[in-house]
């Protein structure tokens, strides 16, 4: 399973609508990939906190259509 | 509370530091379960590691326990400290160093 990159941008970019946001695909399989995600909405929250966030953007592609995906959240 | 939980709250209560892994802390199986266990013996941590390839009821419990979609997952006296990526920031920037140190575990 893997999963396009306009579409992981695309729900990323739904959640968090003020982000800046990069895509790397590590493997060049759509299957791996890493993103950086730079939002206001991350101000105040650990960083569990974050990735949770970014989980539930994806929820239903992690584990499922992703096989590995590398979170970096980091405050605007 | 389910059996599984009831059986992962014993480990995280009994042990300081519990590493939910795939493979073993010395033969880990994935390059994330790795990276962490690596992370900790640079430290010089003692762990618990849990393979979660041998037990397929923790496999799945861990990721409902802990609202966690992947493995590894680190905890440190009861409290869950965040998988692969967290576990590398931490260390690369000292939290890790400091929760470890403010949390009294010896390293």
């Amino acid at each position: 399973m893997a999963i396009e990159r306009e579409k992981l941008n695309e729900m990323l970019q739904a959640a968090f609508q003020d982000a800046e946001i990069e895509i790397t695909d590590l493997a060049g399989d759509n299957d791996h990939y890493k993103v950086e995600i730079i939002s206001e909405s991350f101000k105040g929250k650990n960083k569990v906190a974050q990735h949770r966030m970014v989980n539930e953007a994806l929820r239903g592609c992690l584990g499922d259509q992703l096989h590995a995906l590398s979170i970096k959240t980091i405050e605007k | 509370m389910s059996e599984v939980f009831t059986k992962i709250k014993g480990h995280i209560e009994s042990n300081d530091v519990v590493l939910f892994m795939k493979g073993t802390a010395e033969a880990p199986q994935c390059g994330f379960s790795s990276l962490v266990a690596t992370v900790l013996s640079r430290l010089g941590v003692e762990y618990k590691d849990i393979n979660v390839l041998a037990d397929e009821e923790i496999r799945q419990g861990i990721k409902d326990f802990s609202d966690w979609p992947t493995i590894p997952q680190l905890y440190v006296k009861g409290e869950f400290v965040g998988g692969c990526d967290i576990v590398k920031e931490m260390y690369e920037s000292g939290e890790l160093q400091a929760l470890l140190k403010g949390k009294q575990i010896s390293s």
